[in-house]
């Protein structure tokens, strides 16, 4: 975000609209909805950042800014990927500001520190990034809300029901040693082991490991079918292309993660991603219209394949508005609010399907197995191989009885003793 | 690095309680975000004071007080969440264990000075960042610890904020009282020429094993409090960068004058607010302003202000 973005974003309310602006502002009935949308615009994670602000300013162009004839008014702060910068920033942007609701973060810690400030203040803060599993499960806060976002363990649990069925028996998994890791692992070993899988070796490394190499030399030793793993950011990189040049690929199979294959890591790599398996609700290269066209626009208008940043906070907001459009844009009522949310049900995202929430505040999405595959001009991209319809945070669990085990953590990770 | 200049005219006292009336009728005028800045900065100011102690008038420059700081955070939202206390025997506890941790640093840091005091309290901080983020039973790993801790006592922001200050104006008295004190002085000596202490009989290690001890102390007041103010707390709270801003505070308001340490914490804290929001290179601005300070008021603004009064005293 430069400093006309920025401006174009806030006080001058897209002045880049030029001419058509000034009739809306007309229309525009008294004060505009405010927006307090925090992002990691600095710090190890800021690239990241940068696409949620884009994913959330493509959305509202769309919309010209106005929601139900109001204007939006959208407040861009940095959190620094840090949990304290955080908190203060949430402070100014509904003590000074006085937002209507907030939305953003990227990482989990800084989403759990905002999450419990509005806990006292009731401000509807939507988490489209966020997924740290508590926040829609065991210390659910009513007023936080994961619209277009997705919970830690969901994703790997069909992930892992689609490895039995290929067969496979014994798994090692890798993933980086945080909540993050920690919760993803832990759906996967919990459900392959459920269904009669074994995992063989677990093996946990800090944030920002340079060197794969005494894991790979392990790894290769180990006699597995396939590779879980759980890697974010340049982590993906690096073990990606280690795992390459170990002369491991295309003798492990990998499954990933979602992060592990998206856009934001993939966009600039190689031939070394090719065949990564991996599940998510967003699949870029899926052949589907609403799809197709979103990722169309996105990157001809950013030059890039839309991320996982981009699209959910694209989404989250569409989710957001379309409740407001519900509400007549009366958006002070904070509990209204969180009520129209959570009954609305998406149905032109991207996504090109209908997505609700459970009663958890967390979408319940039809999940992709998704391959990552070339494309036409080289570039690489993730699409559908398989779709496990409508899958819950709770897989098929009682979410009552789930939530009285122990949350994931490095040292319970759900496996089914055999 | 001159001492505390006494001042023991009217005048001083009188500037001193101008300053604290201001601080008391602040709620009135400011908003509820602004005083909670107001709040956070008296918070880091007492903590930077802790540091100013061993900085200022020890000589000694310390890298481990974000950790000293943090661990009586953690203790307090430990205490609180996870083993149900009470909110008020929490704080004694957390203030408790940056005491006893503060000790522990000094043992082990108080027969070196310079460059390699500096270096063992950075490890020394570096263990405790690692031990919050590891540690994740207990201390919540990455994610930290949170929830509703402040007692309803001090729920309102004006409430806690005046207690705050209340709190500040007591510690800025007790580390004055601390530092001015036939043991002060004897730091201050330290400080100047250690080998001279010794020769004079004094034993130099014991002495600054106390002052490192007083000050993880103060740090631990300022630690506990501000786990009231956030209600959280993550290992960035004990990280290395803790350390580095606290004692830049200290640095920018200028060591060796104690009250320096709020305004370098205003400074600090309102730059951060002001700059972030209008920019994202708000870091380099940031880092651009410290410069020109450290070239054009090396000793501080408090340290520059004063150096700026005794000159024109001189010249009249």
């Amino acid at each position: 975000m430069d400093r006309r973005q920025f401006l174009q974003s806030t006080a001058a309310g897209l002045a880049a609209a030029g001419t058509g602006l000034q009739p809306m502002r007309a229309m525009a009935q008294g004060e505009p909805i405010r927006i307090g949308l925090m992002a990691p615009l600095t710090g190890v994670i800021a690239s990241g950042g940068k696409e949620m602000v884009e994913g959330t300013q493509f959305w509202f162009e769309k919309i010209n800014y106005q929601i139900a004839g109001r204007k939006v008014e959208l407040i861009i702060e940095d959190d620094a990927s840090n949990p304290d910068t955080a908190l203060q920033k949430a402070r100014r942007l509904v003590e000074q500001n006085n937002v209507h609701f907030l939305t953003g973060n990227l990482l989990a810690n800084t989403g759990l520190a905002v999450a419990n400030y509005v806990k006292g203040t009731g401000t509807p803060y939507f988490i489209p990034i966020i997924a740290a599993d508590e926040l829609t499960q065991r210390g659910r806060i009513p007023n936080v809300i994961r619209t277009a976002g997705y919970s830690g363990s969901a994703f790997p649990r069909p992930l892992a029901d689609w490895a039995l069925k290929q067969g496979y028996k014994r798994i090692a998994t890798i993933s980086q040693d945080y909540t993050f890791g920690h919760e993803q692992c832990g759906g996967f070993s919990q459900v392959f082991t459920e269904g009669g899988g074994t995992i063989v070796q677990q093996f946990w490394h800090p944030l920002n490991t340079a060197d794969f190499s005494p894991y790979l030399g392990q790894i290769a030793d180990l006699k597995i079918d396939a590779l879980f793993v759980m890697e974010t950011g340049a982590d993906a990189t690096r073990f990606t292309q280690q795992f390459n040049s170990f002369g491991l690929k295309g003798k492990i199979p990998l499954l990933g993660a979602m992060n592990m294959t998206d856009q934001s890591v993939i966009r600039t790599m190689g031939p070394e991603v090719e065949g990564i398996i991996s599940a998510a609700h967003f699949a870029e290269g899926a052949d589907i219209s609403a799809t197709k066209e979103f990722v169309e626009a996105y990157t001809k208008k950013y030059e890039k394949i839309p991320s996982l940043y981009g699209f959910s906070m694209y989404s989250g907001m569409m989710w957001v508005s379309r409740a407001i459009e519900k509400l007549g844009g009366k958006v002070e009522d904070k509990a209204a609010l969180i009520e129209a949310v959570l009954k609305t049900e998406l149905t032109d995202s991207p996504l090109g399907k209908p997505v609700k929430l459970d009663a958890y505040g967390n979408p319940i999405y039809d999940v992709y197995i998704r391959k990552v595959t070339k494309r036409a001009d080289g570039k690489f991209w993730n699409v559908p191989v398989e779709t496990y319809p409508a899958v819950s945070q709770f897989w098929k669990y009682d979410p009552e009885a789930f939530m009285k085990e122990p949350a994931f953590s490095r040292n319970y990770q759900g496996v089914k003793k055999s | 690095m001159s001492g505390v200049s006494r001042s023991k005219s009217p005048m001083g006292a009188l500037v001193v309680l101008a300053i604290l009336a201001v601080g008391v009728i602040a709620p009135f005028f400011l908003s509820r975000y602004q005083i909670g800045l107001a709040t956070q900065i008296l918070i880091f100011g007492m903590l930077a004071m802790s540091i100013d102690i061993l900085v200022g008038f020890t000589g000694r420059t310390s890298l481990g007080h974000g950790a000293i700081f943090g661990a009586s955070t953690y203790v307090v939202l430990y205490c609180v969440t996870q083993s149900g206390l009470s909110p008020y025997l929490a704080v004694l506890l957390g203030i408790a264990t940056a005491t006893v941790l503060a000790a522990i640093f000094a043992l082990l840091a108080v027969r070196t000075n310079g460059v390699y005091f500096l270096l063992l309290t950075l490890a020394l901080g570096m263990i405790v960042w690692g031990i919050c983020l590891r540690w994740t039973q207990v201390t919540g790993g990455e994610n930290g610890l949170r929830g509703d801790i402040r007692p309803k006592a001090l729920s309102d922001y004006k409430d806690f904020y005046w207690f705050i200050l209340a709190l500040a104006a007591l510690v800025t008295f007790g580390i004055r009282r601390f530092v001015q004190s036939p043991f002060g002085l004897t730091l201050r000596g330290i400080r100047d020429s250690d080998s001279r202490m010794r020769s004079l009989g004094y034993n130099v290690p014991l002495h600054l094993f106390i002052g490192f001890t007083m000050s993880g102390f103060f740090a631990g007041v300022a630690g506990a409090f501000y786990a009231f103010f956030n209600n959280f707390v993550s290992p960035s709270t004990v990280a290395l960068t803790q350390s580095v801003e606290s004692l830049l505070m200290a640095i920018i308001g200028g060591v060796g004058t104690l009250y320096g340490s709020f305004i370098g914490a205003s400074a600090l804290i309102a730059l951060q607010n002001l700059v972030s929001s209008h920019t994202e290179r708000w870091q380099s601005v940031l880092g651009i302003t410290f410069t020109l300070i450290m070239i054009f008021a090396p000793e501080g603004i408090v340290g520059k202000f004063r150096a700026l009064r005794e000159k024109y005293a001189n010249k009249h």
